[in-house]
């Protein structure tokens, strides 16, 4: 079984459209697992349109909590935050769960043992079945700490089915930026493919999305979309990623129908049989080449 | 006046909407419409407001967390620091003291509870923040998370200590926000007066606005107001889902293959179409009215 992250470092170039044109298309040659790492913001269940089995808790780190009627304000607790996270009051002091990032240094200083921590339920993770294969899915609450936790989780719930269910190949939809999440959405991939398009922006943060994947030692492949948006710039990744020894496995060209399927909830190359469909196609005959190296 | 500009959805044009709003007000500061203006890019994963504010940096410094050093001259192995820690970033091996740099947070807990005083800190550097002037005049300011780093907080955090202004009244600080909805999108609007949501009219655009303005409105208790971005591409959800909770629309930006390519370029809107600087001067007027200032 071999493990395809999907990427980018810019948010909104097209990582879940990718995603979800590859599910449809190796589905019909092999079977597959799905994983949308973006807990943040999961999308690709807006496209696969999923049916949920099984649902459960993902409980995150602990957090400080007062006890009000133990609590003297002293301030000890707030000396010894680094975080900000303790408000300060009259007759008690009290914690900002949003900034409390559970270090329970103020557990252990606090002189009238007020403080407790206390687990969080910080969101839910989801087995689902979808017309292309099982899809392993979260949702992150509002603000929560910990999405790289939940990432692992997810990619290891996935890992196990696909390895069970005998299963080709991982599809991940890997989240935005080159952080904690991006991070986690790595590990384990056989082959990440970064999604970019060719504007000043999308150049630079390929620069970091790809530093990244060769930090962690992760083989990578580019694929160039809304490529004719802006030649000189798509030219520029070209001669960017030959100096690298990146391969670019396509160039797909900017379409209304790509955000036209996302409306009617389908995969792109389901949708329509247009260029951008063809692109993709020639992209994962590509791929599949490299994932077989 | 302290504006975050979040969004949820990557790539829907946070940084375009930060970089216009901060030329266009700045521009008009002499008189009653304008301000003085700060722009903070926290978007220190993929930070790309400097592409196209093209800011000349007067000052830099590394930013990071503070990890223990162990005097082994002091150190009698007793485990109380490991015990301590949340974060597994610090064991006691029978007689070794073992320290995962990348794990701590910087809490400070291990120090505080170590028996012997036989912990220090040093520096461990993550990611750089730099400040310096662009034209307008916008006082710039960015943090750099490094290539291979999973903690984007910490830079975000000491960005916003190094370079907001005490007093903002008459002052406009925009911080340019990272997508998503954990903790580094949190940390970036935490302290603000208000948030701007730039989105675009599409399933993915409106599943994580909602996410995005969860995290804002309800978690932190910010007003919210709405940016629709690429106005006329996908469908109504995004404006029947803002008229139903209530949440102003202050600005249309359509879908114009003129504003894209010239981002693509680098090139701010109001380079490329001067008439949306009276467009964004009044936009700054209506986010000043959201936000009762």
């Amino acid at each position: 079984m071999k493990q395809l992250v999907v990427l980018s470092g810019k948010g909104g170039t097209g990582k879940t459209t990718v995603a979800a044109a590859l599910a449809h298309l190796v589905s019909q040659e092999t079977s597959i697992v799905l994983a949308d790492a973006d807990v943040d913001a999961a999308n690709l269940e807006l496209v696969l349109n999923p049916t949920k089995l099984k649902e459960q808790q993902f409980m995150g780190g602990k957090l400080a909590r007062i006890d009000a009627s133990l609590c003297t304000a002293c301030g000890t607790c707030a000396e010894v935050c680094r975080f900000d996270a303790v408000i300060a009051g009259d007759e008690s002091y009290g914690i900002d769960e949003l900034a409390c990032e559970g270090c329970a240094s103020c557990f252990y200083q606090c002189p009238a043992e007020a403080i407790y921590m206390e687990e969080q339920h910080a969101g839910q993770w989801y087995r689902s079945k979808t017309r292309y294969g099982p899809l392993f899915h979260a949702h992150l609450f509002a603000g929560q700490e910990n999405s790289g936790k939940l990432v692992t989780l997810v990619k290891h719930q996935a890992r196990l089915l696909a390895l069970d269910a005998d299963a080709r190949l991982l599809i991940v939809d890997g989240p935005p930026g080159i952080g904690c999440p991006v991070i986690a959405a790595c590990a384990g991939a056989d082959l990440a493919l970064l999604v970019v398009e060719p504007t000043i922006s999308g150049v630079h943060d390929l620069k970091r999305i790809l530093g990244t994947t060769e930090h962690f030692a992760i083989r990578s492949l580019v694929l160039i979309n809304k490529a004719d948006l802006n030649a000189r710039r798509a030219q520029e990744i070209e001669s960017f990623c030959a100096s690298r020894g990146t391969v670019i496995v396509g160039h797909v060209p900017f379409d209304v129908v790509v955000t036209e399927a996302m409306v009617y909830g389908q995969a792109v190359t389901a949708y329509c049989d247009g260029l951008v469909s063809h692109a993709l196609r020639l992209a994962w005959e590509r791929i599949k080449g490299r994932l077989e190296e | 006046m302290i504006l975050a500009i979040a969004s949820g959805k990557g790539g829907t044009g946070k940084t375009t909407v930060a970089a216009n709003l901060a030329l266009a007000v700045s521009s008009d500061r002499a008189t009653q419409s304008g301000a003085e203006v700060h722009l903070l890019d926290c978007d220190v994963e993929e930070p790309n407001a400097a592409l196209f504010l093209r800011p000349a940096i007067q000052q830099r410094h590394g930013v990071g967390v503070w990890i223990p050093e162990v005097d082994f001259d002091k150190c009698t192995y007793c485990g109380r620091c490991a015990e301590v820690c949340q974060y597994n970033a610090i064991a006691v091996v029978q007689r070794r003291v073992l320290v995962f740099p990348e794990l701590c947070h910087g809490c400070g807990s291990c120090t505080l509870n170590c028996p012997e005083d036989a912990i220090r800190e040093k520096l461990r550097v993550s990611g750089v923040i730099e400040r310096g002037w662009a034209k307008g005049p916008v006082c710039f300011a960015q943090g750099i998370l490094n290539v291979g780093e999973a903690m984007a907080v910490p830079v975000i955090r000491q960005l916003k200590q190094w370079v907001i202004p005490k007093k903002t009244d008459r002052v406009l600080v925009i911080l340019d926000a990272p997508p998503g909805t954990s903790c580094p999108v949190v940390e970036s609007m935490r302290g603000s007066d208000m948030v701007l949501m730039v989105t675009e009219p599409t399933p993915f655009g409106l599943h994580d606005l909602r996410l995005a303005v969860e995290v804002a409105r309800d978690e932190l208790g910010l007003p919210v107001a709405v940016l629709i971005n690429r106005d006329g591409v996908g469908d109504e959800g995004v404006d029947k889902y803002c008229e139903a909770e209530g949440i102003p629309v202050l600005m249309r930006i359509p879908l114009d293959r003129r504003i894209a390519e010239a981002y693509s370029e680098g090139q701010t809107m109001i380079e490329t179409l001067p008439e949306y600087r009276q467009r964004f001067v009044k936009l700054y007027q209506r986010i000043m009215k959201v936000a009762g200032q």
